[in-house]
């Protein structure tokens, strides 16, 4: 049996809402922060699906998305690495497509199935830019799901899945275009959405012997809230067999957007149900999923739920689209970063097997009792912390001014200097507790420099598993 | 390990003008300060048998040769962050307590007015990953700011009149100083008032950024006597380097400083200063930001641990005050703070105090005086103490 066995999702802290200067609508969605990108996000998410899991097992990766920061360099490699994988694993980028998360999620349990892979971890995550003032920018959202697949302790089964390619030039974004485009609205959805979506599920629904009916959930992709309003009548399906499509509040995450309704509907799925998950892009795909006994007994993840209840809206849309810009002097060295990427992407501490003492970076000799290269790897990562002291400075500028400067010394031990993010400056006090995200520090000479910064604490136990 | 105690003698001092010396190149500064040096010890750049150089931003020692044109004398350059003008003293007084030279010429330098922004940029040094937060140095020394205050319970209107008042004190030194950038006295409301750099330190807790040079020529004390009557000998040299200790160690509490901790205690070993807040009459620390002349209060001994608000309160630091006479030159504060310069600078007033030369600012009966540097940032520094006397 091949399916999901654990899920985890990101979204970022902060909205837009009502009470946004130069938002201009009461709808509500979350917006990356300054320093946040599809790969900051398939990290966090990644990071919750995996917690509490064994990262040991996992043997693939894929991240999907529209959005990579990169057109040539693997965002799945980075993702694997920062969540912590192992290094002899395989991975992929999906890319492109709307459908790329879906794509992923067939990849994915194809590769169980045949054995190639005893669990893949399928991130998708996109934060996709429209003309400011549209109906896109209005019901898109950032944010991004993963996914575990396996064939022990599923707890959904993916029974069969459907689909259908489909050339039209509806939506897309050429290379160097900030914005997405369309072709005028009443092409698209008549001859695209409206058609190729149906013909994908009614594919599904007669390869596998099942009438509409016959599905307790469905997940459907839908560009806005009316034409996924209008999808669901078109199917005949009733207003309780419809995942809510979370427009208002998550929006229409893009290629990350199907993965992250299936996660919502598995947090309120009982054991034996249907859910049927469809996506469209260039085609469409369609998925049957069976809940089993399992997910009676699956918690402990942030998820789509948590993650909506965890929000600031912003003051204004100002920061928008900002990037942080390098200082003169171009990017950071690729060998000397290289040469630490153990402890900048994985925030590998290590601890002295002499003394005890946990050490942040690595070092060759201990700091405390002077043992050379006697070491055991700490991943701090995913440790709640608390900021020992603080300073918030005023010099540097910038979009995140005052930039917050802490010392993080982690339960269990270790310490660090990190920058801290999604702060308001009364939250930058000694001993607050904090959690670790993986942002984009900046951006030059073409390179997007990742490290770790300290957060406020959004959930208690940081990525060890709610308890 | 033998002490450098009454070893080496200085016979001669100078200091340029501190400030933004638009007009002044490296050299010129170097030479405004090494010309009094010869014409205070009565000697003249021929009769020096070796030189040493503080500095960061110059790469070599040849930047001196150039200045006041040696011919073909040995010049070794030091650099050791803040510490380095005192960390050149220290060396060159090794040499002439060995007897490798008679005649030594020890200069610092820093032109930091050319770098086209009014805060410190350091040295850029090797390519690196650029992962670490990219921190300017008030914010790394408000990190010990907020933690002292945390720790010993200050709020931060308390903690802020304590950093206030020591504002005030080194402006109104340095008011008395004509060698000094900034010589205008400041109110206690004006500091506390003050734009906030990096919380809580605000501009006037923050040391300016100056162009400066300090020059001194030593001898051995047998020697220096043949010279003038009112040489001053070295008493004790320290330095203590970090080792990352306070950034490894998830116990250090930031509310202290190893560094100055161990160079001070070296120092008083050689110099046989048992109670420091009883013995030392004047000292020049690095109030890089005014919470570093409040902790070093403490490291070196002249406060107990959480309690130099009390001394402050009491003006126990100030010219009129009952304790050791803290920066009565203005300090960092008001000289700025040229790296390679400063750590001369502060033995220059020493000097000049344990001579009786010290004019409107001169303490009375200095019999012993010491100076305090401090490199880096919280978690790792080199720290630097020397201690000077009068002669028997």
């Amino acid at each position: 049996m091949a399916g999901i066995t654990s899920y985890g999702a990101y979204i970022p802290f902060y909205r837009l809402g009502k009470d946004t200067a130069g938002w201009g609508s009461p709808i509500e969605k979350p917006v990356i922060n300054f320093d946040e990108d599809s790969i900051t996000m398939a990290v966090a998410a990644g990071m919750d699906c995996i917690s509490g899991g064994d990262r040991e097992l996992v043997d693939s990766l894929i991240f999907a998305t529209t959005t990579s920061p990169y057109i040539e360099k693997q965002g799945a490699a980075m993702v694997a690495a920062v969540v912590d994988l192992r290094r002899d694993i395989a991975t992929n980028d999906a890319t492109n497509s709307l459908r790329a998360g879906t794509q992923a999620l067939r990849s994915a349990v194809d590769a169980v199935k045949a054995g190639s892979a005893k669990q893949v971890m399928v991130t998708a995550a996109d934060c996709r830019t429209g003309t400011p003032g549209t109906e896109f920018d209005q019901t898109s959202g950032d944010g991004a799901g993963a996914l575990l697949i396996g064939d022990e302790g599923v707890i959904a089964e993916v029974i069969d899945s459907y689909s259908v390619s489909d050339e039209v030039l509806d939506n897309w974004r050429a290379e160097g275009d900030g914005a997405v485009r369309s072709w005028e609205d009443r092409f698209v959805l008549q001859t695209g959405y409206l058609s190729v979506m149906p013909e994908a599920i009614q594919g599904l629904l007669k390869k596998v012997n099942l009438g509409i009916k016959d599905i307790n959930k469905a997940v459907l992709y839908g560009p806005n809230p009316r034409r996924h309003a209008e999808m669901a009548r078109q199917l005949g399906l009733d207003a309780g067999q419809v995942q809510d499509p979370l427009f208002g509040q998550m929006g229409n995450t893009g290629a990350a957007y199907s993965l992250m309704q299936l996660i919502a509907a598995l947090e309120g799925a009982k054991p034996g149900q249907k859910i049927l998950v469809a996506s469209y892009g260039d085609g469409a795909d369609a998925i049957l999923l069976e809940t089993t006994d399992q997910i009676a007994n699956f918690n402990g993840k942030r998820g789509i739920k948590g993650n909506l209840e965890k929000k600031r809206i912003r003051k204004s849309v100002g920061v928008r689209g900002a990037t942080l810009k390098g200082l003169d002097g171009g990017g950071p060295s690729a060998s000397a970063r290289w040469r630490d990427r153990e402890s900048i992407d994985r925030l590998h501490g290590a601890k002295c097997l002499s003394c005890g003492l946990i050490q942040y970076p690595p070092q060759r000799i201990c700091s405390r009792c002077h043992t050379k290269d006697q070491w055991e790897t700490v991943r701090l990562s995913d440790k709640p912390g608390k900021i020992f002291t603080f300073s918030l400075d005023y010099l540097v500028g910038g979009v995140d001014s005052p930039l917050a400067i802490t010392i993080i010394n982690f339960e269990g031990g270790g310490r660090g200097m990190f920058t801290m993010t999604d702060r308001e400056v009364e939250d930058v006090q000694c001993e607050k507790p904090v959690e670790m995200t993986f942002r984009k520090l900046r951006s030059s000479g073409g390179v997007h420099n990742y490290f770790w910064k300290a957060m406020p604490q959004r959930f208690q136990g940081a990525f060890q598993g709610i308890a | 390990m033998q002490s450098i105690k009454d070893r080496v003698a200085i016979v001669g001092m100078g200091c340029s003008k501190f400030g933004e010396r638009w007009d002044m190149g490296t050299e010129d500064l170097l030479v405004e300060s090494t010309s009094e040096a010869f014409e205070d010890a009565g000697v003249k750049s021929e009769d020096i048998q070796a030189a040493w150089l503080g500095t960061q931003n110059q790469m070599s020692g040849q930047i001196l040769a150039q200045a006041i044109k040696t011919e073909y004398i040995p010049i070794t350059r030091i650099e050791n962050f803040c510490a380095t003008g005192t960390n050149a003293m220290m060396d060159a007084c090794f040499a002439v307590a060995a007897g490798i030279y008679d005649l030594v010429l020890v200069a610092g330098v820093e032109k930091l007015k050319d770098s086209g922004v009014g805060f410190l940029t350091g040295g850029g040094g090797q390519p690196s990953a650029q992962t670490a937060p990219g921190v300017p140095p008030p914010a790394q020394f408000a990190l010990a700011a907020n933690r002292y205050f945390y720790q010993y319970g200050l709020s931060y209107e308390e903690g802020k009149q304590m950093l206030a008042k020591i504002d005030v004190k080194n402006h109104y030194n340095g008011s008395l100083n004509p060698k000094a950038h900034f010589q205008r006295a400041i109110t206690e409301e004006q500091a506390i008032n003050a734009p906030m750099q990096a919380f809580p330190l605000g501009l006037y807790d923050c040391c300016g950024v100056s162009d400066g040079s300090a020059a001194a020529i030593i001898t051995r004390p047998e020697i220096a006597k043949t010279m003038r009557d009112d040489y001053i000998l070295v008493k004790g040299l320290g330095l203590g380097v970090g080792a990352q200790q306070g950034s490894l160690r998830d116990y250090y509490d930031f509310t202290h400083f190893d560094e100055a901790v161990y160079a001070s205690r070296m120092a008083y070993e050689q110099a046989g200063v048992k109670n420091p807040r009883e013995e030392i009459d004047v000292c020049e620390v690095h109030d890089c930001f005014s919470i570093t002349e409040a902790i070093t209060m403490e490291d070196v001994g002249f406060s107990p641990r959480g309690m130099v608000k009390n001394d402050i309160d009491n003006g126990f630091f100030e010219l009129s005050g009952d304790g050791p006479k803290v920066n009565t030159d203005g300090g960092l504060k008001c000289f700025g703070h040229p790296i390679g310069a400063s750590g001369i600078r502060m033995i220059y007033e020493v000097y000049k105090q344990l001579q009786g030369k010290a004019d409107k600012r001169q303490v009375k009966n200095v019999r012993l005086g010491m100076t305090h540097n401090l490199g880096g940032q919280p978690g790792s520094f080199t720290g630097a103490i020397s201690i000077w006397g009068t002669r028997d």
